[in-house]
């Protein structure tokens, strides 16, 4: 045995890393470059049309929020290992249960909101706990769910409204303190003040002339944010992060070390759950009303964003910051094309090449950290 | 000789009609390391898992330190001091090695009911115990799939080390390996002996077995056949014995003596 401070000084076949290098090698940096190369080719096509104006911006920063509150769920879930293909029926069966609740059957709306969210949450740990107790791959049993909610919010209320759209809601949500944390806006004040001081467009006439065109934040965009530096201090910073990481990366081992693994699998299918009845409540608020239709396809638009952020579809590899970025992404190319005035039907095929190329590079800089082979 | 730090008296498991175990005893005393030798099939794995809590035996006696316990989960097993380290499920390559160090015993810091991985920490202690393992890394964040098979061997017994275990389980951990990622594994077999560490070595390879057995223990179709002291058996009779005697008796013969 040789002496192991000889050993130490320096193994050969290890090759020293810059630095820089190092920086740079991170989960999210295809995202990071992504949204640099959007941002630029906006910046060319569109920088006419209005799309950096505070209208503008608002704009494709609700949609990006709307990607990114599903997307973070989407990938703390894939981290831990599992899929969820219900986010979408779940978006539309939670809109529909808050307006059957408080339309329908008049109760406050906040207890609509608390009783949907205790619900959906349920319903999240349903899929969980099938998919950890039958050990069923996730893409089937919540693909189940997929139908069974969507099948539901059709059925109930044609059966109780005998339509599918139910109207109402503003005005049961008016003055309610739990629907404001969805429906509302926030710095107003500040928006007021700026477009007095003429740094943002204010109306020219009419009964709001004087008044900002953009006059807050909305809470969409709030939630967004909020939900992004939670998951991501939780996913890199906690104890529960790191069972995240361990339960997609090898349950096995996993287990074998006294991760709770199903309990992590369940929760995050809790946290899926949650983000979507978030969404859901903002659309609702938003559009005072809610349709059986909503949310459809949006389990893939989260897909979508967390790989882009750079998450590998079989676990235990991902980021937060770079699902976010993902978002922000497929925000701006679907808004941005419709201000640079391109056919809105070209949308897809953009989002397939953003996918194709953010998959390519995302598993290149996935070999270089892991050594993958 | 030392009093046994785990002993495991006619352990038997039944898996439906099967009986992978029939009456299986094992014996280790602190700081030596003890050999599981058998052929594949032999109960080895299932013996191991029983062991370290993964399954509960059918009959038979665990003894920790003398009195009898049973464990009900494999985390059971861990806070008693038995720690084991399997062969392909050691560690997580997409994770980084100190994320992979502490997994399921992360340091937390800050106070009230928020706590937060203490990474600072965690990386100061898994490049000190690497270095003492004789690995040097390029830093704490470098991810496991970096490193070589027995490299992540080492890591793993280090970790187990690290976290009090007073016997350690070794499921094949040379079996994959190169020659001279295996010496490096057999060396850090043998310091962690002379810590005081119960090991448990299964193999199937004799000589890996007779470079740092102190005593071998050869399985043959759920029983054990028997326990020799380091000295009173040669590797002949251990290769025999894992074979069941016979066919590898005529074997040898027309292979001259290389299997």
């Amino acid at each position: 045995m040789s002496d192991p401070a000889t050993v130490v000084s320096g193994d050969e076949r290890v090759k020293t890393t810059s630095p820089l290098r190092k920086a740079l090698l991170r989960p999210e940096l295809g995202a990071i470059f992504g949204t640099v190369v959007v941002f630029a080719m906006f910046a060319l096509l569109a920088s006419n049309s209005g799309m950096f104006s505070a209208a503008g911006i608002l704009n494709w920063s609700t949609v990006s929020a709307q990607f990114a509150i599903i997307a973070v769920g989407a990938c703390l879930l894939m981290i831990a290992g599992e899929f969820d293909l219900s986010i979408g029926s779940m978006i539309g069966f939670a809109g529909m249960s808050i307006a059957l609740l408080a339309v329908t059957f008049g109760w406050p709306m906040w207890a609509a909101i608390l009783v949907t969210f205790a619900i959906c949450l349920a319903i999240g740990a349903l899929n969980g706990f099938i998919v950890v107790k039958t050990g069923l791959p996730s893409f089937i049993v919540t693909l189940a769910l997929l139908f069974i909610l969507r099948g539901f919010t059709i059925f109930v209320p044609q059966t109780l409204e005998r339509k599918t759209i139910i109207g109402g809601i503003r005005e049961a949500a008016d003055g309610d303190w739990l629907a404001s944390l969805f429906g509302g806006k926030v710095l107003t004040p500040l928006f007021s003040w700026m477009g007095d001081n003429g740094w943002i467009e204010v109306y020219d006439r009419g009964v709001n002339a004087g008044k900002p065109i953009v006059d807050g934040v909305p809470a969409l965009i709030v939630w967004a944010l909020v939900l992004v530096v939670f998951a991501h201090v939780l996913l890199t910073r906690t104890r529960f992060g790191n069972w995240i990481f361990a339960s997609g990366g090898d349950a096995r081992a996993a287990s074998y070390v006294g991760v709770p693994v199903n309990r992590v699998k369940i929760l995050m299918f809790v946290f899926t759950a949650f983000c979507a009845t978030v969404l859901a409540t903002c659309q609702v608020m938003e559009f005072g009303s809610a349709g059986a239709d909503r949310g459809v396809l949006k389990e893939f638009e989260a897909i979508i964003s967390v790989v882009i952020g750079g998450a590998l579809l079989t676990g235990g590899y991902g980021s937060i910051i770079g699902a976010g970025l993902g978002a922000l992404i497929f925000g701006v190319v679907q808004q941005g094309l419709f201000f640079a005035g391109v056919e809105s039907s070209l949308f897809r095929v953009f989002l397939g090449l953003i996918l194709l190329l953010a998959v390519v590079l995302n598993t290149y800089i996935r070999r270089l950290i892991t050594g993958e082979r | 000789m030392a009093k046994p730090v785990i002993e495991m008296k006619d352990i038997e498991k039944h898996f439906g009609q099967i009986i992978a175990l029939a009456g299986v005893s094992l014996e280790v005393v602190p700081g030596e390391c003890h050999c599981l030798l058998g052929d594949n099939g032999a109960g080895k794995s299932t013996f191991i898992k029983t062991m370290s809590g993964v399954h509960k035996p059918t009959k038979g006696e665990i003894l920790l330190d003398g009195a009898p316990l049973s464990f009900d989960t494999p985390r059971d097993a861990i806070d008693a001091g038995i720690a084991t380290v399997y062969q392909d499920l050691a560690m997580i390559p997409l994770m980084s090695i100190s994320r992979n160090f502490f997994m399921g015993n992360e340091p937390l810091v800050g106070r009230g009911p928020i706590k937060f991985f203490n990474h600072e920490l965690a990386n100061e202690v898994t490049m000190a115990e690497m270095r003492k393992m004789g690995i040097s890394l390029r830093g704490p964040d470098q991810a496991v799939g970096t490193l070589s098979g027995g490299e992540r061997q080492t890591v793993a017994i280090a970790r187990a080390v690290y976290f009090g275990a007073r016997v350690l389980i070794l499921d094949e951990p040379t079996s994959a390996l190169g020659v001279r990622q295996t010496s490096n594994v057999l060396a850090t077999i043998d310091k962690v002996r002379k810590k005081g560490v119960a090991v448990v070595f299964i193999t199937h390879n004799v000589r890996h077995a007779m470079a740092v057995g102190d005593r071998f223990t050869v399985l043959n179709r759920g029983k054990t056949l028997g326990t020799a002291p380091k000295g009173e058996i040669t590797s002949e009779e251990l290769q025999d014995m894992m074979a069941g005697g016979q066919e590898l008796a005529t074997l040898e013969g027309s292979l001259s003596g290389t299997v």
